[in-house]
């Protein structure tokens, strides 16, 4: 240790520093600076993207004073949970505290890429005037927002870059935000407003794109029309990645033909996406286009069945990457895949939320996806059914699974043909597929599986389980077994204080736990919380009595417990007890 | 007893709707009577519920395995239908887990297409049709998307022409072509057969084709008698033919 420490230091920083700049990835560095003090030091100084993840386990003026060359910065909010209503509105995650510290702080922020946040229009405000370097705005999840604050950073970001925003609730107050780009602005290569749902002056669009020469991605909302997105991909020839808007015309008409031919000369387009409102019988006029993409997102289109759907994904010999939804059925999956030998990833969507009994997918198509394309390593799977000797096959014929997510529309529902529990088809999963990072289980569980979970899945991170196990042992084994894990949110299962107590060390190896509606009772919580002062342990009471101490007996309904450096939040609401 | 089971899903209405049920069987009839039914050999969907009533009475009422045995009967009964369903996976809060976000829209999509083609259903494009009946001194015009099945157009037809007769129908009220000495029969009694001018303008016999198909490709309606009809037949059955 003397000897590489007296080579290291005879190295300047200089040097140091340059080689820690091909370190790019976020693990890398935390890694590097772990070594000794003059490699925390030099590596801290010269990081300039962060990444974040739970935006609770550190605070703004911590990062500002580790990292002061800070430009990047990645921040999650809300537990992924939140994403299907489970967690309450007000819960938490503002993004105003961080964008106000660095502001005062001089940082020179260019890039912010948000997830599960609460974004009000005046964080917006104060972003878009405060750093005058600011390119990257990316937003994935968030709400808060109106159309006035992506008005602002139109305004006055004079090199924006991209402005990506992904699946937010957004309050769209009809006003002319994209006309608030300058015609000084040419500097945009990614804009997607794909989420909002009001009208954009179409001419200040077209306008826009026609100067942006270096836009690569544009994804529209469903009020551009079709013959808008035919002029702007006449403006636009280089673009790789495209969101249509409104896919509805009559398929006879000029606008289509026109549309078919610029399709035909785009030889640059890789990505595709949208069809919100769409005329199946439009859809040839992009078939030019399917044989170069790679990543085809037709899950919000379920206007378009399963016949159109397969003709389509013909001619799409190179994709890698597909989202769709269940609609497809087994017999198109099997088109996919008999069709698409580069497939990485596959996302299955459900279309029927009611159980209307619509048909799905089931075992049939997974089976024929997992035979029929050798590259597949991440998988969202929605389906009406599942068999333990569809997944042990599944199992043999893709041992290369990062991701594997699979959610049974029933919650519970046994194998189909055997009405046993889904426990070997999962274990299967886990022992062949080494290097998975992550894994959701559903229908009918027992301990068993994880008890094959902890056994095999080294390597994972991130576990979500809902309506599963039979006692304590099932989290015991997870707990136990999974070295690596991250995070862990459990929902509806049976597993209670002794699990939760078993191993309070384990959860500062962490990022965080979501338990609800298990057996956890308020006194574990509470003991948990004490002999852990570096977690912070919230426990929600919705419509519960707030004043007085509870019951330690008194079962807890969600639990959410974390990593923190900070201590408790001060921004908590009322139901949030942070014990 | 098996009747008395409430669960918090349908099923507890589904069994009400067992009870209540009219069945050809012994008066003061319950659960009891459910075995002799089997006995009895009705009809395939009467022995399918005594599978399903059956298998109620030996399992735990509160086995968790119960609900998925059942589950899985239901979809063996040919009589299951969707508004006895229970909607028990709707009303689990987050489940299944898709951001809101994505369930709207795709929700939000759907109803806006299915209001769409209501739309077209009720007013814009109905299918009216001419329909003339051999030796009527009138024609007649029907909108074939107000009905839902080929016994309900023959029903309504049946009304116009007063004096008109059908040939004889399966249970489905269609002429089973897959048949032939029986579509001879017909063809050669003095019955009346609904025909029609399809897209091609070929003229076929009704009721070979699925409802909605049918609606979709049919012009205009003849009813001729069954001697005429003849001619028909031999492209009707090579039409089915090819199909299966």
């Amino acid at each position: 240790m003397c000897l590489f420490q007296s080579i290291m230091n005879y190295f300047p920083e200089e040097v140091l520093e340059h080689v820690f700049d091909f370190l790019t990835s976020h693990r890398d560095r935390n890694a590097v600076s772990l070594v000794c003090k003059s490699w925390y030091s030099v590596e801290r100084c010269s990081r300039e993207k962060v990444f974040i993840g739970n935006c609770y386990a550190v605070n703004p003026e911590r990062l500002i004073a580790r990292f002061p060359r800070v430009r990047s910065l990645t921040l999650k909010g809300k537990p992924h949970f939140a994403d299907f209503n489970l967690v309450p509105h007000d819960w938490g995650g503002y993004v105003y505290p961080w964008i106000e510290a660095m502001a005062k702080n001089g940082i020179n922020l260019e890039e912010l890429r948000l997830k599960r946040m609460v974004v009000s229009d005046e964080s917006l405000e104060l972003l878009a005037k405060s750093f005058p370097n600011f390119k990257s705005l990316v937003l994935v999840s968030c709400e808060g927002f109106t159309t006035d604050g992506l008005a602002a950073i139109a305004s006055n970001c004079r090199y924006l870059r991209e402005l990506d925003l992904q699946e937010n609730e957004v309050d769209d107050r009809k006003g002319q935000w994209l006309s608030c780009f300058p015609d000084s602005c040419t500097s945009l290569v990614s804009l997607n407003f794909t989420c909002l749902k009001g009208e954009v002056n179409v001419a200040a669009l077209e306008r826009l794109v026609a100067r942006c020469r270096n836009l690569k991605s544009l994804r529209l909302n469903h009020a551009v029309p079709l013959d808008v997105l035919q002029k702007i991909l006449a403006q636009a020839p280089q673009l790789t990645d495209l969101g249509t808007g409104s896919f509805i015309s009559d398929p006879d008409s000029e606008t289509c033909a026109k549309l078919k031919n610029i399709m035909k000369k785009s030889k640059s387009i890789r990505t595709l996406s949208g069809f919100l409102d769409v005329n199946p019988r439009c859809l040839p006029a992009v078939y030019p286009v399917c044989t170069n993409l790679t990543s085809l997102n037709l899950s919000y289109a379920p206007g378009i069945y399963s016949t159109e759907l397969t003709k389509l994904i013909c001619h799409c010999e190179k994709l890698e990457r597909l989202w769709i939804l269940d609609t497809i059925g087994d017999k198109g999956l099997g088109v996919v895949a008999s069709t698409c030998k580069e497939l990485q990833e596959l996302r299955v969507f459900p279309s029927d939320f009611y159980g209307v009994g619509n048909a799905a997918v089931t075992e049939e198509g997974l089976v024929a996806i997992s035979a029929g394309c050798p590259k597949l390593n991440s998988i969202l799977y929605f389906c009406q059914q599942m068999t333990n000797a569809a997944l042990i096959t599944v199992a043999k014929n893709c041992p290369n699974f990062i991701r594997f997510r699979l959610c049974t529309l029933d919650a519970t529902v046994p194998d189909a043909v055997t009405n046993l529990p889904l426990d070997e088809g999962f274990g299967a999963i886990v022992q062949s597929c080494k290097g998975l990072k992550r894994l959701s289980i559903s229908g009918l569980l027992t301990d068993q599986v994880f008890l094959y979970i902890g056994m095999y899945a080294e390597q994972l991170e991130m576990l979500s389980i809902a309506f599963a196990g039979d006692s304590d042992k099932g989290m015991l084994y997870v707990l136990n077994g999974c070295k690596k894990l991250k995070k862990l949110e459990i929902r509806d299962c049976p597993f209670g204080n002794a699990a939760l107590l078993a191993d309070v060390g384990k959860y500062e190896t962490m990022r965080s736990l979501w338990m609800s509606s298990c057996e956890v009772t308020f006194g574990a919580c509470k003991t948990l919380a004490e002999k852990m002062p570096r977690l912070n342990v919230e426990v929600f009471n919705e419509g519960e009595q707030i004043d007085g101490s509870p019951d330690g007996r008194h079962r807890v309904e969600k639990m959410y417990l974390y990593r923190t450096l900070v201590g408790p939040r001060s921004d908590a609401p009322d139901f949030v007890w942070t014990l | 007893m098996v009747d008395m089971v409430s669960y918090d899903d349908g099923r507890c209405r589904k069994l009400g709707f067992e009870e209540t049920e009219l069945r050809l069987g012994l008066p003061g009839g319950g659960e009891k009577t459910n075995a002799n039914y089997g006995k009895r050999g009705f009809e395939e969907t009467v022995d399918l519920k005594l599978n399903l009533s059956s298998k109620e009475m030996t399992l735990d009422q509160n086995d968790l395995k119960l609900e998925q045995s059942l589950s899985k009967e239901k979809k063996l009964l040919p009589c299951s239908n969707d508004s006895v369903k229970p909607p028990a996976k709707a009303q689990v809060v987050g489940w299944p887990p898709v951001r809101s976000f994505r369930k709207n829209v795709v929700m939000a999509v759907q109803k806006k297409t299915d209001a769409e083609e209501a739309e077209k259903g009720n007013g814009g494009a109905a299918a009216f049709v001419k329909v003339s009946m051999d030796g009527a001194p009138y024609l007649r015009k029907v909108d074939l998307k107000i009905y839902k099945t080929y016994q309900e157009l023959y029903d309504a037809l049946g009304k116009m022409f007063s004096s008109f007769t059908m040939g004889k129908c399966d249970s489905q009220g269609v002429v089973d072509f897959m048949n032939e000495s029986k579509l001879m029969d017909l063809l050669n009694g003095s019955d009346y057969v609904p025909t029609y001018e399809d897209k091609d303008g070929d003229w076929m016999l009704v009721g070979d084709v699925p409802w909605e198909m049918f609606v979709e490709s049919c012009k205009r309606l003849r009813i001729m008698k069954g001697t005429e009809a003849k001619g028909l037949a031999p492209k009707a059955m090579e039409k089915c033919k090819s199909r299966s």
